[in-house]
């Protein structure tokens, strides 16, 4: 979705929070329970010019990971301020 | 007035969103808003599957979206990748891929996310459901 948007000229936000952030967990083998390891795609971002890729803080700490775990780089934000930061976005969508 | 884009995510019946979208579409057309599209992703692509049969006793979600579209001129747009997964295809790709069924028929369009790109851009609004 992020990528499809970005094609049409939308500045894009991806933000991970609570379960989400596992997506970006390293080692991952999806092969393993049959499915697609579309975690591979993450890195795609930054050539559509998507930079502004957000990890909650708390979902991290609350799940035990390392910022040095996940497979691109990341900014970490606070959970208190989520709202502040949706607020600001023209449109959310919500996976 | 005000012109929305309603995306659905939710599938109908086993949760509210679909629901919940179809209210809140019929009352802004009633209102005089203007929907501009409804884009149907993930689990809510089964709202376009030409194949449920409703008990005669429960609302018919269904027919529901097809009056309103027909009423309004409201666009339905479902992405084809998340339908074809679910079993909503259209006849021409049932016999692309040699299945001899399909689900997905008019007003019900077939489209890709690039149709939801240009749907938000003309929209004041973006809705989840």
């Amino acid at each position: 979705m992020a990528l499809a948007m970005s094609n049409f000229a939308q500045h894009v936000s991806v933000f991970f929070m609570d379960d989400g952030v596992f997506q970006l967990l390293l080692p991952q083998d999806p092969t393993t329970i049959d499915a697609k390891a579309y975690y591979k795609t993450f890195p795609a971002l930054e050539f559509y010019d998507i930079e502004n890729i957000y990890v909650c803080k708390q979902s991290l700490i609350q799940r035990g990971i390392q910022v040095s775990q996940l497979n691109i780089p990341v900014t970490l934000m606070e959970f208190d301020d989520l709202s502040n930061f949706l607020a600001s976005q023209q449109h959310v969508m919500s996976f | 007035m005000a012109s929305f884009t309603l995306l659905v995510t939710s599938a109908p019946f086993s949760e509210q969103g679909a629901y919940s979208a179809y209210r809140f579409a019929l009352a802004a057309a009633q209102a005089k808003h203007s929907i501009n599209g409804i884009f149907f992703y993930q689990s809510g692509t089964l709202n376009g599957s030409s194949l449920q049969i409703t008990p005669s006793n429960e609302f018919d979600l269904y027919a529901a979206w097809e009056k309103l579209s027909q009423q309004y001129q409201v666009p339905l747009m479902v992405c084809v990748s998340a339908a074809s997964k679910r079993g909503v295809t259209t006849a021409e790709d049932a016999q692309e891929s040699d299945n001899p069924h399909f689900s997905l028929a008019a007003p019900f369009e077939s489209v890709g996310l690039g149709e939801l790109a240009t749907l938000i851009s003309s929209s004041d609004r973006l809705l989840q459901f």
